[in-house]
């Protein structure tokens, strides 16, 4: 179980002290497929980013297991099976696929599982394991070798965010597939953030985050048909 | 050969024991072996320091090693070598400088290389640069490499200074003919105090001559580099200059780049970027489960391979 509890995470700018996470609590049990939705600027990535250790919280918990881990670092939390997915990764001069995906896993992956890896992501790996993770790769290229690099750790908890974001829709079908595959034969807990209609279908389980609080969860089914309702209909502040 | 000897061996040169094929080894000024082949000639200069390697037309598949060590502090010395490449042959050179200096004199090797690629020759040349020892003298290396590329001649260097060296002063000429492609690849990681400079001229004479060269560095602690890549074209020719560094801690670098079109196909290009570790490289390799320090680790020696 992977549950965070009052997390709050205050940035100071020219309005003064601003709380992008509010107070948030949320539990996550083992083995479920959550997604995170939610209006952009509501505290979906900077609640990923706190499970993982990539920025510190002002305040409240994060527990995996019943182990206290807010206080470890990004490396000791991915060493206990923590992984990231970014959603915008960074290029590397002169480290290759094949390094990355070596670096991921923790040992020196052979030809045909880094092939396994690759082909979840919908690329083939004689194309791309000797390139570069530079700017020789495109956009979309770039996060699915990133998605290839999580899967690789198999480790007990895997966050994407926006997966889908930069990838063309034939890859993108692959990578749906993937994620469902992932989910029906593996105990991992998965936690994506996605705006994606047939990502947020996969789900057990589906979280509104907005004004950095969980507004709304609940199973697929209750959730999808309000969330749909909620996108269609105009901005609030626009009608007052 | 002594085993400091054997170890700067190993490592500028990559070799345990003697090489296959032709090979002349120079420590603390004085051969330590040499053997010529029936397609490669290793000849003494009779005029100055140094050797004439001769490489008879179409050698096929063939290596010449020429490791130079010093192991004796306070050692000076400027050593001339040239390389007669003949017509249509295809060799791998592989040049390399130890030195190992446990004393308070500065030792110094200068080498001025220079190599004369026949019509359709290719040449590999790799020159491993590297110091140890615990003196407080200096390691000093300063190379000189020219080469002369006639028609369609295929020249790729590849130059290594990783650590150890003090002072570096690294100057490279190169002349193409027609159809003629010069590929350099340059690796330099200083640290301390090192001082490195590297100048490079390529002169592209010929039609369809192309040059490309990559330099990427590392300047750690209070280290400097300078570079000073320069291209010209005087015909339809093309090159590209990429010159890429990673700052670190106190370091400095200076790059200062000049392309030169003397013809209007001429189609040059120079790209260069000096720049800090990206803090999200290291962020993403410490998802993966690396340290800080293994994550800086393993980008430099990505950048650097």
């Amino acid at each position: 179980m992977l549950e965070v509890k009052n997390l709050t995470f205050s940035v100071e700018d020219d309005k003064g002290r601003q709380n992008i996470l509010n107070d948030l609590s949320l539990q996550i049990p083992t083995g479920k497929l959550v997604v995170i939705t939610g209006p952009n600027g509501g505290g979906k990535t900077t609640l990923a980013k706190a499970i993982m250790g990539l920025i510190p919280v002002s305040g409240g918990q994060v527990l995996l297991d019943g182990q206290d881990i807010t206080a470890l670092s990004i490396t000791e939390r991915a060493r206990l099976g923590i992984g990231y997915g970014f959603q915008q990764p960074p290029r590397f001069k002169g480290i290759r696929v094949r390094d990355l995906m070596d670096l991921a896993a923790g040992r020196k992956l052979n030809q045909g599982e880094c092939c396994n890896y690759l082909t979840e992501v919908g690329l083939c790996a004689k194309d791309y394991l000797d390139r570069e993770v530079d700017t020789g790769l495109s956009g979309g290229e770039v996060k699915r070798i990133e998605i290839a690099s999580v899967l690789a750790r198999r480790c007990g908890v895997m966050i994407f965010d926006e997966p889908e974001a930069g990838i063309d829709l034939w890859s993108f079908s692959r990578l749906t597939e993937t994620f469902q595959d992932l989910h029906k034969n593996s105990d991992a807990t998965l936690i994506i953030i996605s705006h994606q209609e047939r990502i947020i279908k996969l789900a057990d389980e589906i979280v509104l985050v907005a004004e950095g609080k969980v507004q709304k969860k609940g199973p697929c089914q209750e959730m999808l048909p309000c969330i749909l309702q909620d996108t269609v209909t105009t901005c609030s502040r626009i009608t007052e | 050969m002594d085993k400091i000897q054997q170890e700067l061996l190993s490592q500028v040169a990559d070799l345990h024991e003697v090489p296959e094929g032709a090979y002349n080894i120079r420590a603390n000024g004085v051969s330590a072996g040499r053997r010529s082949t029936e397609h490669i000639e290793i000849i003494t200069k009779e005029d100055k320091p140094g050797i004439d390697v001769r490489i008879a037309p179409f050698t096929q598949n063939e290596s010449v090693h020429i490791p130079v060590l010093l192991t004796q502090t306070g050692l000076n010395e400027l050593v001339y070598n040239d390389f007669y490449i003949g017509e249509g042959s295809d060799i791998t050179i592989v040049a390399g400088c130890g030195i190992h200096n446990d004393g308070n004199e500065r030792s110094e090797h200068s080498g001025v290389h220079t190599f004369y690629i026949g019509k359709n020759a290719r040449v590999r040349y790799v020159e491993k640069h590297y110091g140890e020892g615990e003196g407080t003298g200096e390691r000093v290396m300063n190379p000189q490499t020219v080469a002369y590329l006639d028609e369609g001649a295929v020249c790729r260097m590849e130059t290594t200074q990783i650590r150890g060296v003090d002072s570096t002063k690294r100057t490279t000429r190169v002349e193409g003919k027609a159809g003629s492609e010069l590929i350099i690849v340059e690796k330099l990681l200083t640290h301390g105090k090192q001082h490195a400079e590297s100048r490079m001229e390529v002169v592209m004479n010929g039609e369809n001559a192309k040059a490309q060269i990559t330099s990427r560095s590392v300047a750690q602690d209070e280290s400097v580099q300078v570079f000073y890549p320069s291209m010209e074209g005087n015909a339809a020719c093309f090159g590209h200059v990429q010159c890429d560094s990673i700052i670190m801690d106190r370091a400095r670098v200076r790059s200062i780049p000049e392309i030169s079109a003397n013809c209007l196909d001429a189609q040059l290009i120079h790209e260069a970027a000096i720049g800090k570790i990206a803090g999200d490289q290291i962020l993403k390799l410490m998802t993966l489960g690396l340290t800080e320090e293994e994550a800086e680790q393993e980008i430099l020696n990505g950048f650097l391979k």
